[in-house]
């Protein structure tokens, strides 16, 4: 799950974890209010679950109360696109109203997991501002890591490294290694899946701080965070994707015509790139899961049909711990609620598969019936022409 | 022979009074698997199917002298039963439960650093030896006895492969699914390892998908290494960037981990990739003619 820059700042904090004092406006009216707190030298930053702001025009400067005013009647209700968001944009509804901060130097900071090793790393660069996957790409040398056991938590010693490796300023050592170690508390408590601080600021004045922030966190652990759940914007989210997981469905809309419905998500994935092999396009990915009821297969089914571009349906099932005749019920009972007016292709295999296919077959509704998948996908193809 | 389980490995379910724990121990049972007992913390000194069940695992050892166990336990304390298997001296943990938090998996493969306990999985299907051992939840009754190591990120993408190998008269030895989470137990290298070991393991079949770099070093391994023949496959050719594809591990992120890198590095290294899950088996069976290893592995 993905937050807003001024809920991760309020995340840290309550870490202690220096950030510039800022407050969220909803409205011009909420932004002036804040920005004349600071004597209008502010920074108006828009709020939405994408990067590249700066570049897209979401982030001004003002110097006075009135240039707040302006920034923040242009940026809010403006449609921000940036190179995150797509060729559609994102609507801006909520702003960042900021001090304006003195800024000496900008460097980089993140938290992620290592797969390889099993464990977080924590990322440092001089680069700040800059994409990291660019650095990464164009000078890796430029970026150091610090691999954290679990057992301990990251220690002083390595957020000095790290610290002196990009040229922290000696006298600004201690804050910025209090900084990384707040920021891996944060990272650890809050099931974070990635951290970045990009940049991260050393001021005018002496300190050290998150001009930015992004965290993004584990969906598997979020029953244990009640607080981080409330942050979650659902204007930011695929309304499809929305109504999916309100069922534990995992559901990703894509462009294509031919819906998807597939337990397990290797399957899943597999029979996308099969559709797309044999030259047609998935609408969707969904993967109706292992331990799916009758109602969840209905549901997946409903909300396949609600998307308009959806021309045909693929079924494609290979029964472990989900059972054919499951499936095939949910199939029979979803057609009849929601009318089946579209093609409609079924390959099923695995445990019950001959008490499925008997209850397709039984149910009088018009299923076409496949024993493979490239049968099925290529069924399925002609079938929506 | 063959990997990781066989006829003498002993198994105790964890969560066996839950109603997935319960319907794959029968399950298992009905296979053939040698099933000693089970665990719920609770409920030890009843029985259910005929099995005893304990409150603890270090009882279920002692008691059974059980040296595997299968994990059915909801997410929330799926960690806690991992190390619990661990800490009472389990050889083989195998975890079907998904959605375990990563950072529980992150302090698990540490603890496990420390013992000589060997996961399988998160999130994965299992592990069967074909005749012998099913653990897990995988349908035992398209796998056939035979010469052909399985191993997949996928649990219904093994299936996949084993019932077309299957339907063209090629057996597995073994079939172990390594699990779809970024943080797992064993990885394709472990697996590789034990198959090109194994004296009844003739070829490997490996499915991997987008996400990290295991098959990368899967495919550096082949090259190096491996003696036996490999053929695989890749899920999400038609992933789009930067989305979760379900399984927590599956998502290409910063440009990395696609499917395109890694056919790539495993065609650099031998390995047979089929371009749709339906030629899984069909390509294995044409490296198998290839190498004179039909006869053998066609029964």
């Amino acid at each position: 799950m993905n937050i807003h820059e001024y809920q991760a700042k309020a995340v840290l904090r309550q870490y202690g974890v220096a950030v510039p004092d800022g407050e969220v406006a909803f409205s011009v009216d909420e932004a002036v209010a804040v920005a004349k707190r600071f004597d209008g030298k502010a920074v108006v930053k828009a709020q939405i679950h994408a990067g590249g702001r700066g570049k897209a025009g979401g982030v001004k400067l003002a110097r006075s109360v009135e240039e707040a005013k302006t920034h923040a009647s242009e940026l809010l209700g403006k449609v921000l696109v940036t190179h995150q968001t797509g060729a559609e944009g994102k609507l801006v509804k909520r702003l960042l109203i900021e001090a304006l901060t003195d800024i000496k130097k900008e460097y980089y900071i993140g938290l992620v997991l290592d797969r390889s090793i099993g464990r977080v790393v924590m990322m440092a660069s001089a680069e700040g501002g800059m994409e990291i996957e660019e650095v990464a790409a164009k000078t890796p040398e430029k970026i150091f890591r610090e691999a954290i056991d679990p057992a301990v938590g990251l220690q002083g010693f390595q957020a000095r490294k790290l610290a002196y490796a990009i040229g922290i300023p000696d006298a600004l050592v201690n804050k910025a290694v209090k900084f990384m170690v707040g920021l891996y508390q944060v990272f650890v408590d809050k099931d974070c899946s990635i951290a970045e601080i990009n940049p991260l600021v050393v001021t005018g004045d002496g300190n050290v701080m998150a001009l930015d922030a992004k965290l993004n966190f584990d969906d598997n652990a979020l029953f244990r965070h009640k607080d981080i759940l409330e942050l979650r914007d659902l204007d930011e989210e695929d309304p499809r994707e929305v109504e999916a997981s309100k069922y534990e469905l995992s559901y990703i809309a894509l462009s294509g015509n031919i819906g998807c419905m597939v337990n397990g998500a290797g399957l899943a994935m597999a029979t996308m790139d099969t559709i797309k092999f044999y030259g047609g396009e998935p609408a969707n990915f969904l993967d109706v899961g292992g331990g799916a009821s009758e109602e969840k297969v209905t549901e997946a089914f409903k909300i396949i049909l609600a998307d308009e571009g959806v021309k045909g349906i693929l079924v494609n099932i290979f029964g472990g711990i989900m059972k054919c005749d499951v499936i095939a019920s949910g199939v029979v009972a979803a057609a009849r609620q929601v009318g089946l007016e579209r093609p409609l292709v079924v390959r099923l295999e695995g445990t019950n598969v001959d008490l499925g296919k008997k209850i397709l077959g039984e149910s009088g509704l018009n299923i076409v019936s496949a024993d493979s998948l490239a049968e099925a996908a290529q069924k399925i193809i002609q079938l929506v022409g | 022979m063959s990997i990781l389980v066989n006829a003498n490995t002993r198994v105790i379910t964890q969560g066996i009074t839950g109603a997935t724990g319960l319907f794959h121990t029968k399950q298992a049972i009905a296979y053939g698997t040698k099933m000693v007992g089970g665990t719920t913390p609770g409920k030890g000194g009843t029985t259910i199917e005929g099995l005893p069940v304990f409150n603890t695992v270090e009882q279920a050892v002692k008691e059974t002298g059980a040296n595997a166990s299968v994990i059915y336990v909801p997410p929330a304390f799926a960690a806690d039963a991992i190390m619990e298997a661990a800490d009472a001296g389990i050889e083989l943990i195998i975890c079907i439960t998904e959605g375990i938090p990563v950072f529980d998996m992150v302090n698990v493969k540490r603890y496990l650093e420390n013992t000589s306990s060997r996961l399988i999985g998160p999130n994965c299907p299992g592990v069967i030896t074909p005749d012998e051992c099913k653990i897990g939840i995988m349908p035992g009754y398209i796998h056939k006895r035979g010469h052909v190591g399985v191993i997949s990120r996928s649990g219904t993408l093994t299936y996949e492969a084993v019932h077309q190998l299957t339907q063209l008269g090629i057996g597995q030895s073994t079939a172990v699914g390594i699990g779809g989470d970024p943080v797992n137990g064993t990885n394709f290298v472990d697996v590789l390892t034990m198959f090109n070991q194994d004296p009844e393991t003739e070829a490997v079949i490996m499915i991997g998908e987008i996400g990290g770099s295991a098959e990368e070093d899967a495919a550096n391994y082949v090259k190096e290494h491996m003696q036996k023949p490999v053929a695989g496959f890749i899920a999400g050719r038609s992933a789009p960037p930067g989305k979760r594809m379900g399984h927590a591990g599956a998502i290409i992120s910063g440009g990395k981990g696609t499917a395109a890198e890694k056919v790539a590095a495993m065609e650099a290294a031998g390995i047979r990739v089929a371009d749709t899950p339906s030629e899984m088996g069909s390509t294995l069976y044409k490296v198998l003619e290839e190498r004179n290893l039909l006869d053998k592995c066609k029964n």
